[in-house]
């Protein structure tokens, strides 16, 4: 098993004519990702890559069952483009597209609620390197060679951090269940908690790893949500030590602005709350080995 | 992007908040008679930099004559103002917001956020204005008066006339607190702000309610919609190296460190300068190369880094996701040919074809100095550093 996306999921890409989204089609594809098809308005009829491409999500997903979506429209119009995919009845959808206004996404978001749960699609980005099952599909931009078949659940904000994650575990023969980026934006479709609640259900992780980094109130949220639910380990590594107040470093949402959002502040929050931290990032895979052999 | 007050204050009154008279000035003689030509007898001059706590460094004084105003703001034109919020070096005075002074009975805090973790607008307000924010919830949490905006119905009246109730307005001032904040959160939602602090808004002795200060940050991803708040931009409010990068479109934010940092993704950006810490250094930058490390990203990037003087040796981190290793040490390799780079350069390239990188890196016969780990970079760096340092001590000393 793995979580959210696996080798039968039918995917589709939106946006699926840029040069960006025909270049990870084509490596999502030679992974063994499910691709079904494409949608660009105005391109219906087309193809990429052999996959048919539909004017709406609504066609793609009456024609072919699509379930999964990865969002590569560009930034102006791509809340625009995840209603859609939620509207269509998309289960889930990754969006990797960096630069979308926050109230874009606060929209989106609530917009998302107007559905009941169980129709309701889980959104993982923007601004993010996408979610991988190793061995099964890659939904997103990573490349897929890092990742080895295995019991590692992660959990990241960063998409090369992530991969930095993956190698140090594939360098020490661990794999990974499914590797879930949620992104380095303020008001993102997944927080760590509601990944967490999916990987401690999953029977093929044992080890869960949660990439974090200042600003947010996400790791706290995460640590209240670990101490009270979940059972399985957990490790963590929180990224901008040296990071001064106040400022964005990279991400939209790397920013400490309040208390509680700074790297050593998490790192006390989520030891409180029993979690494993590395306090160094070059040790991720070496503490998540020596948490996994002492499970 | 953050504003001025002076043009914080114009956006507001555009959406029906109430603000004093005032005007710019360029110049003390321009300051003085800005404020003749607005009458009355009390006049306060604001020094217009991106920086709260304006008032404790001196960049705010009353003056009763156009000639305090002509001394008042002579010492403040082209000096720097040092807050708590500027860093030592201080941000410039380039203008100056003269304006007629009020009456004030009261003093209230408000501020519209992007709460991130409801993942809507909130309202924080409280009867103690005039103090920061952060130094309210320490001493007087139990004044602080909260509100979360449901996104498709907008901000309510009830919940202005709740706020107002609770931080004890006056009945008959209410309809006014109500306009104020209506108009703070249309400003907010319309022109994609991140950030709306009025701080303090008062209440007059002849019951007005004004917004006496107001900051204003915008959200970058939004300014391609609202080019009418871009052309607010002032740079001499900014690093002048993170404007440069931003023009560039990197990633850049400037430390006191001496090891100079070009990553690509901000997560590895900022694990990278970690791990230089945790071997014992200072890292002299936060660089995002992003995505696609092509040589003119590269060489750009070492131009940038090395503008910063204290910089005594670069450490290059590239983990190769969407492009190859092999190319990214191409990059670097005509980067450092093009550029002058007078420091050790450590390179660590993983991910796709690391061992063609490598390769390269070792036929190029330029002295980099090559790392595999992420431990190891940071190690090397270190010491290449501190035995740099070694060495140009001791050729000074010997000299």
């Amino acid at each position: 098993m793995s979580i959210l996306l696996d080798r039968s999921t039918k995917v589709i890409v939106q946006g699926i004519t840029g040069k960006m989204a025909r270049l990870h089609t084509k490596d999502m594809l030679a992974y063994g990702t499910n691709v079904v098809g494409g949608v660009v308005p105005g391109k219906g009829g087309e193809t990429v890559e052999g996959i048919p491409v539909f004017n709406t999500v609504e066609e793609v997903v009456a024609e072919t069952g699509a379930e999964a979506s990865l969002v590569f429209v560009p930034p102006p119009f791509a809340a625009d483009s995840i209603m859609e995919a939620a509207d269509a009845g998309i289960r889930y959808c990754v969006c990797i597209t960096d630069g979308i206004p926050a109230q874009d996404m606060i929209r989106v978001k609530r917009y998302m609620y107007r559905y009941p749960k169980e129709r309701r699609m889980i959104l993982t980005g923007p601004n993010c390197a996408g979610t991988i099952s190793p061995g099964k599909a890659l939904l997103g931009i990573m490349p897929g060679s890092i990742y080895l078949e295995g019991n590692v659940g992660i959990i990241g904000r960063s998409g090369t951090l992530g991969y930095e994650a993956a190698a140090q575990l594939k360098d020490l023969g661990l794999g990974v269940s499914t590797s879930v980026g949620i992104g380095g934006d303020p008001i993102n479709g997944s927080s760590f908690k509601d990944i967490l609640e999916q990987f401690e259900n999953d029977d093929d992780t044992h080890v869960i790893a949660l990439i974090g980094e200042i600003g947010g109130p996400q790791e706290a949220e995460a640590a209240e949500y670990i101490r009270n639910h979940v059972t399985k380990p957990v490790v963590a590594y929180v990224a901008g030590l040296t990071a001064p107040k106040g400022r964005t470093m990279g991400h939209a949402g790397a920013i400490i602005s309040a208390f509680g959002e700074s790297a050593s502040e998490k790192v006390e929050i989520l030891s409180a709350a029993g979690v494993t931290v590395a306090e160094n990032p070059a040790i991720i895979g070496q503490t998540i080995a020596r948490v996994m052999e002492a499970a | 992007m953050d504003i001025h007050e002076y043009q914080a204050k114009e956006v507001l009154s555009n959406f029906g908040v109430t603000v004093p008279d005032g005007a710019l000035a360029y110049s003390p003689e321009q300051a003085a008679y800005r404020a003749r030509e607005m009458g009355g007898n009390r006049w306060v001059v604001k020094a217009q930099v991106h920086a709260g706590g304006r008032g404790k460094a001196g960049g705010v004084k009353v003056c009763d004559s156009d000639q305090e105003i002509h001394d008042a703001t002579e010492n403040m034109f082209g000096r720097k103002l040092i807050t708590h919020q500027t860093g030592p070096e201080g941000k410039g005075i380039y203008r100056v917001y003269v304006e007629a002074a009020v009456s004030i009975d009261r003093e209230i805090y408000l501020g519209f956020v992007l709460d991130r973790s409801t993942q809507r607008v909130m309202i924080v307000a409280s009867a103690e204005g005039g103090m920061e924010i952060e130094d309210i919830s320490a001493s007087k949490p139990e004044s602080i008066v909260r509100a979360t905006v449901e996104p498709a119905v907008g901000l309510r009246d009830f919940q202005c006339r709740q706020i107002a109730f609770k931080l004890g307005i006056e009945p008959k001032l209410v309809q006014q607190t109500v306009r104020t904040l209506q108009g703070c959160y249309r400003a907010f939602i319309e022109l994609d702000a991140t950030m709306v602090e009025v701080n303090p808004l008062v209440i007059t002795t002849d019951s007005r309610v004004i917004a006496l200060d107001a900051k204003m940050t915008f959200d970058d991803n939004a300014l391609f919609r609202h080019p009418q708040i871009s052309e607010l931009r002032d740079k001499s409010q900014e690093d002048p190296r993170e404007s440069r990068a931003a023009d560039r479109g990197l990633s850049y934010v400037g430390l006191e460190g001496n090891i100079g940092c070009i990553v690509n993704g901000a997560g590895l950006a900022m694990a990278t300068m970690d791990t230089i810490k945790l071997a014992g250094g200072e890292p002299a930058n936060f660089l995002d190369i992003g995505g696609g490390a092509t040589p003119e990203r590269v060489a750009k990037a070492f131009r940038l880094v090395l503008s910063d003087k204290n910089v005594q040796a670069v450490l290059v981190n590239i983990f190769a996701g969407i492009n190859r290793c092999d190319w990214v040490a191409e990059g670097v390799i005509q980067a450092l040919k093009e550029v002058q780079v007078n420091v050790p350069v450590i390179v660590r390239l993983a991910g796709n074809n690391v061992e063609a990188g490598q390769k390269i890196l070792a036929k190029s016969g330029l002295p980099i100095i090559r790392a595999t780990t992420l431990k190891e970079a940071a190690e090397r760096s270190v010491a290449a550093w501190q035995s740099d340092t070694i060495k140009s001590s001791t050729l000074k000393a010997v000299s």
